[in-house]
Formats: C-alpha cells, sequence, structure tokens
C-alpha cells in the first residue's frame, strides 16, 4: 500500500532522516516508536509532503506521490493527524472536518463519522479551538478520515492525553480500521498503546530503523530500553 | 431643528461609515485574514476608479442612452479588473514574498509607485472626473430641515450589499471555508486536502477586487488622480488595525466608531482638530488593547 524507499530529510545542514525504507502493507497498522528528536515528526511531515524530502521515494499503491504537494498526497489517499493536533481554532467543529472533504463530491459529513465521536456532534457548533485536548484528537482524526484515506498517517496522537481517553482512541481507531479497512502508520512513545493496535513495530534512533518485529514476537523489554533515556 | 440637525450627523455618520467600510474591507481581507502589507492597496482603488472612469467614457460616446446605468456596468468592470489584477499579482509576485513582510512591505510600495506612474502615463497627472448619473444628483427632502443625498444614501446601500456578500461568501461557500482555513494555517490546509496556491490567490483577488469597487464608488464622491490612492490607504489601515486585524466584524465595529466619532466631533470641532482626536483616540485604545478592539482568544 504504502512504500518508502531510500528517503533522506535534512533541515538545513542537518541530517534528519538518513536514507529510511519501509513498506505498509493493506490494512496493515505500523507503530513507529522513538523518543523526542529521533525524527519521528520529521518523518510524518516528509510523507504529507509539508517538509519535503532531499531524496527517495514515497508510493501509494504503486502511485508515486514523491514530488506533489501536500493537497495532492492527500488527493492521492494520504490522510494526515499531525502531531500538536493543528485544529483551526477559529472554525466550528463541522467545519474543521468539512476541510477534510476537497475530494469528495458530496457536502454531509458521513453517519459514521459522528457515530464514532459523539462528542464531536454534540459540540459541532463549538469553535474547535474551544475544546479539551482529547476532543481536539478525535476532531483531527474525523477531519483526515472524511478524505477517505488509504493511508492514515497518525504523528503521536496520545501526546498529552489522559489514559482512559488513550483507551478509547485506541478502541475507535481498531473499530473504524476493521470497518473501513485502511492502513495506519503512527509514531508513539506510549508502549500500551502501540500494543494495542500495531501489528508491526519499527524503531527510530537517529533518523535510522534500529529494530522491527511482528506483534507476536516483539520484545518489549528491547523496545522500552530504545525509549527511556 | 436642533432634531434636524441631530438627524443630519447621524446620517453624515453612517455616510462616512460605509465609506470607511468599503475601503478597509478589502484590506480587512488581505492585510486582516492574509497577513499581506500591501502598500499598493491603495493604488487598487484607484485602479477601479480609472476603470469607472474608462467605463463612463465608452458609455458617453457609444451608448449615450444608458448613461443612467453605466455605473453598475462601471461598478462590475472595476471589480473585475481589480479581481484579475489582484490574481495575476499574487501568482506572479506576491506569493514569492510570504512570511517576510518587511520585504513585501518595501516590493509592494514600489509597486504602488510603478501603477501611480502608469496613471500619470496613461491619465495625465490632472484629476479626471465622472459624470454624474441624473437620478444620483440632488438629495431626498425629507422634511424642510432634513435632505439626504441621494449618491451618499447609494453608497450606504451598495455598502450593505458587498458586506452581505463577503459575509456569504466567506461564512456559507465551500470557498469561503477554504479561505478562513487557509489564513489560519496554510500548511496544516494543505495536508488537510486543500490546494492552498489556489486559494492564497483567490483570497488576495477578492481582497483586490472590493478594493476595485471602493474606488468606482469613490469616483462619485470625488475626483481621481494618479495619487488618489494614498488618500485612502491610511484610513483603511486606521480602520483595520484599530478594529483587530485578524476580525471582520472588527473593522464594522471600528469603522462604525470611527466614522460616529469624526463626524460628531467635525461638528463640534474643526475637520483637522477632529482628526487629531480621532488618531489620539486610536494610539490610546491600541496602547491598552494592542491586538485591536476585537481579538479573538481560543485554544489555539
Amino acid at each position: 500500500m504504502l512504500r518508502v524507499s531510500h528517503l533522506n530529510v535534512y533541515y538545513g545542514e542537518s541530517h534528519v532522516i538518513r536514507d529510511i525504507s519501509f513498506d505498509v502493507a493493506e490494512s496493515e497498522t505500523v507503530a513507529i516508536m522513538g523518543r523526542n528528536g529521533m525524527g519521528k515528526t520529521t518523518l510524518f511531515k516528509s510523507l504529507i509532503g509539508v517538509h519535503p524530502a532531499k531524496s527517495g521515494a514515497v508510493t501509494i499503491n504503486g502511485n508515486d506521490v514523491s514530488a506533489q504537494q501536500s493537497y495532492e498526497r492527500v488527493a492521492s489517499g494520504m490522510g494526515y493527524v499531525p502531531q500538536g493536533r493543528m485544529v483551526f481554532p477559529y472554525l466550528t467543529v463541522e467545519e474543521n472536518i468539512r476541510t477534510g472533504m476537497e475530494n469528495t463530491p458530496k457536502d454531509d459529513i458521513p453517519e459514521y463519522i459522528y457515530g464514532t465521536f459523539p462528542v464531536l456532534k454534540e459540540m459541532k457548533d463549538r469553535k474547535g479551538g474551544n475544546l479539551s485536548g482529547g476532543q481536539q484528537q478525535q476532531l483531527v482524526i474525523a477531519r483526515a478520515l472524511v478524505s477517505n484515506p488509504k493511508v492514515l498517517l497518525l504523528d503521536e496522537p496520545t501526546e498529552g492525553l489522559q489514559p482512559s481517553i488513550i483507551k478509547d482512541i485506541a478502541k475507535a481507531l481498531n473499530k473504524l480500521k476493521s470497518e473501513r479497512k485502511f492502513s495506519i502508520v503512527v509514531s508513539e512513545q506510549v508502549l500500551s498503546f502501540a500494543m494495542e493496535i500495531a501489528d508491526r513495530f519499527l524503531i527510530i534512533e537517529k533518523g535510522e530503523f534500529v529494530y522491527q518485529g511482528p506483534k507476536e514476537s516483539v520484545d518489549t523489554a528491547k523496545i522500552h530500553s530504545y525509549l527511556t533515556v | 431643528m436642533s432634531f434636524d440637525i441631530a438627524v443630519m450627523q447621524i446620517f453624515n455618520g453612517i455616510s462616512l461609515f460605509t465609506i470607511l467600510v468599503l475601503m478597509a474591507l478589502g484590506l480587512a481581507i488581505v492585510f486582516g485574514l492574509m497577513g499581506v502589507i500591501n502598500m499598493a492597496h491603495g493604488e487598487l482603488m484607484a485602479l477601479g476608479a480609472y476603470v469607472t472612469y474608462m467605463v463612463a467614457h465608452v458609455f458617453e460616446r457609444h451608448l449615450p442612452s444608458l448613461m443612467g446605468v453605466y455605473l453598475f456596468f462601471a461598478i462590475i468592470m472595476a471589480f473585475l479588473v481589480t479581481f484579475a489584477f489582484g490574481w495575476i499579482l499574487e501568482r506572479g509576485f506576491i506569493r514569492f514574498l510570504y512570511k517576510r513582510p518587511l520585504d513585501t512591505m518595501l516590493a509592494t510600495w514600489g509597486l504602488s509607485l510603478v501603477l501611480q506612474q502608469a496613471y500619470r502615463s496613461i491619465f495625465g497627472a490632472q484629476e479626471v472626473s465622472v459624470p454624474m448619473t441624473k437620478w444620483l444628483t440632488g438629495a431626498w427632502d425629507m422634511t424642510e430641515g432634513i435632505q439626504i443625498p441621494l449618491n451618499r444614501l447609494f453608497i450606504v446601500g451598495l455598502t450593505i450589499l458587498v458586506s452581505l456578500g463577503v459575509y456569504y461568501l466567506l461564512f456559507k461557500t465551500r470557498w469561503g471555508l477554504r479561505i478562513r482555513a487557509v489564513t489560519q494555517n496554510r500548511a496544516m490546509s494543505g495536508a488537510a486536502g486543500i490546494n492552498t496556491n489556489r486559494v492564497d490567490a483567490m483570497t488576495f483577488a477578492l481582497g483586490s477586487g472590493l478594493a476595485g469597487i471602493a474606488g468606482a464608488v469613490f469616483t462619485m464622491i470625488g475626483s481621481t488622480n494618479p495619487l488618489t490612492g494614498q488618500l485612502y490607504i491610511v484610513d483603511s489601515f486606521i480602520v483595520v488595525v484599530f478594529g483587530g486585524v485578524a476580525s471582520l466584524l472588527g473593522t464594522f465595529v471600528s469603522g462604525f466608531a470611527i466614522a460616529q466619532a469624526q463626524t460628531t466631533l467635525e461638528f463640534l470641532l474643526s475637520g483637522s482638530m477632529a482628526k487629531v482626536a480621532i488618531l489620539l483616540m486610536v494610539i490610546v485604545v491600541l496602547y491598552f488593547r494592542p491586538n485591536g478592539l476585537f481579538a479573538a482568544r481560543v485554544r489555539q
């Protein structure tokens, strides 16, 4: 579904993502784990085209999107939930969701969105900026979903959320994934959350993958050793 | 007698209010929403005025029987021409300067000089004016003491129409949603699927088109010369900044406050003292509320 090959991303002189390659299969969820500053967010920004890569290729379903701008990548099948959520603070909840519907002919927000996130329906006329952190996280996931992505990119979706809300989000994602069949690439530091949704783990350290393995045979002690300083 | 004066004063205030709003609306979109400091915004108004002048000329020569309605054609043409000019300007020039406000100021100031010289070369340095439409000359005599000039009344009506149009476009259409999303967070809008390049061009062109309408309307209350734009630009910026840069509602409230204060003070003091008092008021308010009257507060 998603294929990333030999990706190199720089911030000025500093080489942040170093020749990274990985594949994500259809309906597969891959968790990219790593400490702060290891390159997770940069990798995600480069995948969606907000911070273009210097070299390497990204393809979705064999369709090369490397030269495309962000909005074209969304049309090609990527959905993006950024770190720090990034709702549009002055747009209402409903308008926030609508911004993700550029490539859908219909104007109505699909039923399943409010079915999965009932709180968004309750708050649909509130400004996005007035929501709590957990509600904003649900909002940006909804905004990414309405573009009907083939691959959903979730950049640290649990950051700053309380444990009960993290559980709810994991449950919602698993339900959505089984109903709507899309792949997920998620970056995380919370192993329990990643264990609930991921099929496979990749660990990133200084811009390179240093470990990978499927959920069944995963060595949690080893992942923990990479996550703690 | 004093009742008549009060009514006339209030109307003068409303009339000035609508003129300020027409001037500031385009700027509120370009500067307020997009954050582009366009020093040539006044020259775009002048462009609208010159387009009106040319349309009037064409009608006078070729369609004299339709002189009564030329103004409507002129306003639409002024909007279309400045809209197109704004689109080209954004694609060819402004978009390379986003996130570089100082360079933008310098570049657009240079552009304003180029445009002024272009007007001088094409239309001459002297003032040009358009023939007044017959049905807009004279006044409506409400009572013996109260006379409302018809052209001012026309401007009030047009401003209401334009404001409603802008409101509808920004808050009830898909284009408006795109514009509001991109002006809040350009990178995220792109990552949500919005074609930000096109929205930037559209937004800038819309603000320019509104300047064109303002310019067309101002031919009804004054003549036009190559420096006309300079006359309007300062007041426009004051209205937008005083109201709160990111708030369109603020632009209206600020326009209303400034207009009523100015006409009242003009009545009590002299014209220039009124202007001084207004500027002082703006300075004092901005000292205590640096973000203007309407600064929205939400969790970012």
